[in-house]
């Protein structure tokens, strides 16, 4: 059992030996609990507690359920807190702001904090770090900030007996407990726990330090791993390194859905270096001394595929989503939407599309896994280690428990990249040798199979009074799914275990769909903003249409599909707020008093109405006066959004130049507000904003999955395009709106998810020319000027 | 083949196939940790080392090509407790997400401004114009780069240029 180097020196610096955390090579850590190091019973009895409330030795990994604090904090000899927690870095800042709230709640500074992130013998399960959960899970009464306030309290109730002065006489500052009247008197943390267990249960009425006093959460502390990063000393997961490692690389399909038929493995096994050829189904690699060695054997290796299964064409794929069988689901529906529409109201509609996108990391993804007989432990880079362990453990044949993950830094990955299915490709291949394994995927095989993020065809319709108020709007989207996150023993959800001979989840149709039942869920806001979304007789949606029905059709994809940051929320937000402002012209109404108008939520008005002032908006209909039909044409556009209904509040001005002779799109800025209740960390939050902000704006300009009739052709950066650092960009204003009584919310995929409507909308202002489909690729652009109506 | 390679002021020798990436070189035989694999292809930037003076692409340059000649990495310029003038600024932006394109933006701006210590924004957007950031963090890294070139040239305007966005934040309370 083998630590990163970082790892190690974090466990160092917190006070523990590897020995200390260690049982023996081969079993598992035992966990933070059951540290050798630590006695549970002392500080049971110094608390008051009796012996069987005292967590006991853990023969298996903790979890967050246990309920324990020992599972969440441990104050080490030298004062040090280290926590443990579920959702890790990945980029977005959650190691630094989660230091942070550790640093608040105990009274320390923040250089005195350590954190584990994501290991599965030593940190809490906390699911997956996605979904823009990593802040609510956290930050918000339960998890780590409980266990915070728990060990303070803890510890003012130790010191209390220490110091023989009734908890209330207390203060603390600094990581010591003091007198209030005689400051003489005091105990630091590290002498009253280091060593030793909490043994206690989280305090569910510990106290929360109030937002109005925090000290540390609510400032911009820097990133505690930026200085590694910029000087080359960070470690990532293409960094880790264990002894008697080989080095793997693997050989994917020619084709989609291409079977193996036979290897050659005489063509590879006099190169230098080669170790293996490893065969498991479909699932083909090479193993060799060097990274290099292996990878010239698997491009040398000659194997012999049958035809794959063909694809269906790019060119009429919207259409062919609409003929497939498919799982239908009602998200609302009032019953009337229908007879509403036919009730002699104006009616509207509108087709948009979106294509599949792709993570496409910086560094193509990388693991290194080391299978003995009857374990293993898998680096790696994943969001999902737990979900990770079991379905590695389902592919290699071994019990969970026996199976470890841990988290190592990757390159930024924004919902599933390949980090998980090169996982599995390190721990076959280790598994194949018996050896230490690490893979780097190529940059053709981490874009032709990663999970793509979903298209998307999306009908919209909406019937008008005589006032031009909305009085019904009817969504029907059609989007293929497959595969997606392993977990729950289904490793065949990314390419490797598909290869490796598992399904992914099962799909199965359903038509028609089930009425809508369990409370109001905005279904990835299929539903837009500006309906009731009334379901079991409760409104729970942010709008004010009464006569609502949105309908989803899934589809089975013949590519792997995942979680691309904002899935299907920044599709639909796409169809929605264009629709939107197509309304709003059509009544000839200001698109942000027209959206203020169909709109009940109070916050996400008032980010509109930020948004609007912040970008000096002047009210009046889109398309712009006096529109010039050639030329370079400017134009400004709004879009909102109550990310899923219940996480983050945004809105985005964008303002665009538009070439009409070229089609190219400049956007010249961004105003974006954001309102995700308290703000934990003021630029770690505008960095969210601004990258969403540019990573929206590439991905609404220029970013499409293409494919042959047999295999994906965007494979590398020169046909996958993305904006480069030499790419003019807008400047990014952002209004931050601190609502410290209200619960924190995710900020990580708000701004995304406005993107394109924003900057379609503006294109639509300054042209008078509505584009519909994404990548708003010149050559689309300029057959929607050639097909605007006379203006 | 034994190869002699100069890495941040150190010399070492390799016995490896000449034709080995120099990228391969540097992370598995001697353990660099800066020049870091994007593409394979010199699309990204995420493997430039500074070798002779010049921003190069290691993983599409054979081994054998940098015998003897100066390698400077991202780890060769500075140390987290004492970073260089531009690693300083990247963090005084506070200009990354995830950080795996830094080596690549920090090495290619820096090689390119002190060889052109007077460049516009436009020619410095130019210079950038083969590196990848998918975070996004354009906007800081842009601001880092204009400070770590002011510093290069303090007599160079530098006033809000019409090509270089600058972030104004607004921070409500409410």
């Amino acid at each position: 059992m083998r630590l990163t180097p970082d790892a190690r020196a974090a466990l160092t610096r917190a006070g523990f030996s590897r020995r200390e955390f260690l049982k023996d090579s081969g079993a598992f850590v035992v966990g933070f609990s059951g540290f050798s190091g630590f006695s549970g019973a002392g500080l049971a009895d110094e608390l008051g507690l009796a012996p069987g409330v005292m967590s006991p030795i853990l023969a298996q990994p903790p979890r967050a359920a246990d309920g324990q604090l020992d599972s969440w904090i441990a104050v080490g000899a030298d004062g040090i807190v280290t926590a443990y927690t579920g959702k890790c870095e990945l980029g977005q800042g959650m190691q630094t702001a989660q230091i942070q709230l550790i640093a608040e709640e105990l009274g320390i500074p923040v250089g005195r904090v350590r954190l584990i992130q994501c290991d599965t013998s030593m940190t809490p399960d906390q699911g997956t770090t996605s979904g823009s959960q990593s802040h609510p899970t956290n930050f918000n009464e339960r998890n780590l900030a409980r266990a915070g306030a728990s060990a303070r309290e803890a510890l003012v109730r130790l010191a209390a007996a220490r110091l023989g002065v009734a908890a209330d006489q207390l203060t603390v500052a600094d990581g010591v407990v003091s007198v209030k009247q005689d400051a003489s008197k005091k105990v630091t943390y590290g002498d009253l726990v280091g060593g030793r267990k909490f043994s206690v249960p989280m305090s569910p009425k510990a106290p929360r330090r109030p937002a109005r006093e925090w000290t540390v959460l609510g400032t911009s502390v820097p990133r505690v791993d930026m200085p590694a990063m910029v000087t080359g000393e960070l470690e990532y997961v293409h960094n880790v390194r264990v002894p008697g490692m080989l080095h793997g690389a693997v050989v994917r399909p020619p084709e989609v859905g291409a079977t193996l038929v036979g290897v050659d493995e005489r063509s590879v096994l006099a190169l230098p270096g080669v170790v293996k050829v490893v065969v498991r189904k479909n699932f083909l690699g090479v193993v060799a001394e060097k990274p290099w060695q292996a990878m010239q054997a698997a491009s040398t290796l000659k194997a012999t595929w049958a035809p794959g299964v063909g694809l269906p064409g790019q060119a009429s794929f919207y259409d062919y989503l609409r003929s497939q069988p498919s799982r239908d689901s009602l998200v609302v529906n009032s019953g009337d939407v229908d007879q509403t529409l036919r009730g002699g109201v104006t009616t509207m509609k509108a087709t948009y599309f979106h294509p599949y996108q792709m993570h496409g990391s910086m560094g193509s993804s990388c693991a290194v896994a080391d299978v003995k007989s009857g374990s293993a432990t898998i680096w790696s880079s994943s969001q999902a280690v737990f979900g990770l362990r079991s379905a590695a453990a389902t592919m290699l044949g071994l019990k969970t428990e026996d199976v470890r993950v841990v988290f190592a830094r990757g390159s930024g990955c924004y919902g599933i990249n390949g980090a998980d299915t090169v996982s599995y490709d390190a721990a076959l291949l280790s598994q194949a040798v018996g050896r230490p394994v690490r893979v780097q995927l190529s940059r053709r095989d981490e874009m032709a199979w990663e999970n793509y993020g979903f298209a998307y065809v999306i009908d919209q319709r909406v019937g008008l009074d005589a006032r031009g108020t909305i009085v019904a709007w009817d969504h029907e989207s059609w989007s293929p799914t497959l595969g997606g996150r392993p977990g729950s023993n289904t490793p065949g959800n990314v390419v490797t275990g598909m290869l490796a001979g598992f399904q992914p989840a099962a799909f199965a149709p359903r038509t028609p769909a089930p009425e809508p039942a369990g409370g109001f869920n905005n279904g990835s806001n299929a539903a837009p903003s500006y309906v009731r979304g009334r379901v079991d007789g409760a409104a729970g949606g942010t709008g004010t249409i009464a006569s609502e029905r949105v309908l989803t059709h899934t589809i089975r994809s013949p590519f792997f599909t995942g979680p691309l940051r904002s899935p299907s929320r920044l599709q639909n937000t796409f169809a929605h707020e264009s629709f939107m402002d197509e309304i709003a012209a059509r009544v000839k109404a200001d698109p942000v008093a027209y959206r203020l108008r169909h709109l009940s939520d109070p916050r996400l008005k008032d980010v509109v109405s930020a948004a609007a002032t912040a970008a000096k908006w002047q009210p009046r209909p889109s398309p712009r006066p006096n529109l010039s039909r050639s030329g370079v044409a400017s134009g400004r556009g709004i879009a909102c959004v109550l990310y899923e209904g219940d996480n983050g509040y945004c809105a985005l001005v964008a303002e665009v130049d538009v070439d009409q002779s070229t089609g190219r799109i400049s956007v010249t800025r961004f105003v974006a507000s954001q309102d995700c209740g308290p703000i934990s960390t003021p630029d770690g939050m505008k960095n969210q904003i601004e990258g969403g902000a540019l990573q929206g704006m590439s991905r609404a300009l220029g970013e499409e999955v293409t494919w042959d009739g047999t295999k994906v052709t965007s494979v590398d950066w020169r046909t996958y395009r993305s904006l480069t650092l030499g790419a003019d960009v807008p400047t990014i204003e952002s209004v931050l709106i601190d609502r410290r009584d209200a619960e924190a919310m995710g900020a990580g995929e708000t701004t995304i998810t406005l993107v394109a409507a924003a900057i379609g909308n503006a294109i639509f202002d300054a042209t008078g020319a509505r584009i519909r489909q994404v990548p708003f690729t010149p050559d689309r652009v300029k057959a929607a000027i050639a097909a605007r109506a006379s203006v | 083949m034994s190869i002699e390679l100069k890495v941040n002021g150190r010399s070492h020798t390799v016995d490896v196939d000449p034709a080995t990436p120099l990228l391969y070189v540097l992370s598995d035989d001697l353990g660099v940790r800066g020049p870091k694999f994007g593409c394979g292809l010199g699309q990204c930037g995420a493997c430039t080392v500074i070798l002779r003076g010049r921003a190069i692409r290691s993983c599409v340059t054979p081994v054998s090509s940098a015998a003897n000649g100066d390698i400077t990495t991202l780890e060769g310029l500075g140390t987290a407790e004492k970073p260089h003038p531009i690693q300083r600024a990247f963090i005084d932006e506070q200009a990354a997400q995830c950080g795996f394109c830094l080596n690549g933006v920090i090495l290619t701006a820096k090689a390119f401004l002190d060889q052109n210590p007077n460049a516009t924004d436009a020619e410095i957007r130019q210079a950038m114009s083969g590196v990848l950031c998918r975070c996004f963090a354009h906007v800081r890294m842009f601001r880092a780069i204009r400070r770590y070139a002011a510093r290069l040239s303090p007599g160079k305007n530098v006033g809000p240029p019409a090509l270089i966005p600058d972030v104004c934040s607004t921070e409500r309370a409410v």
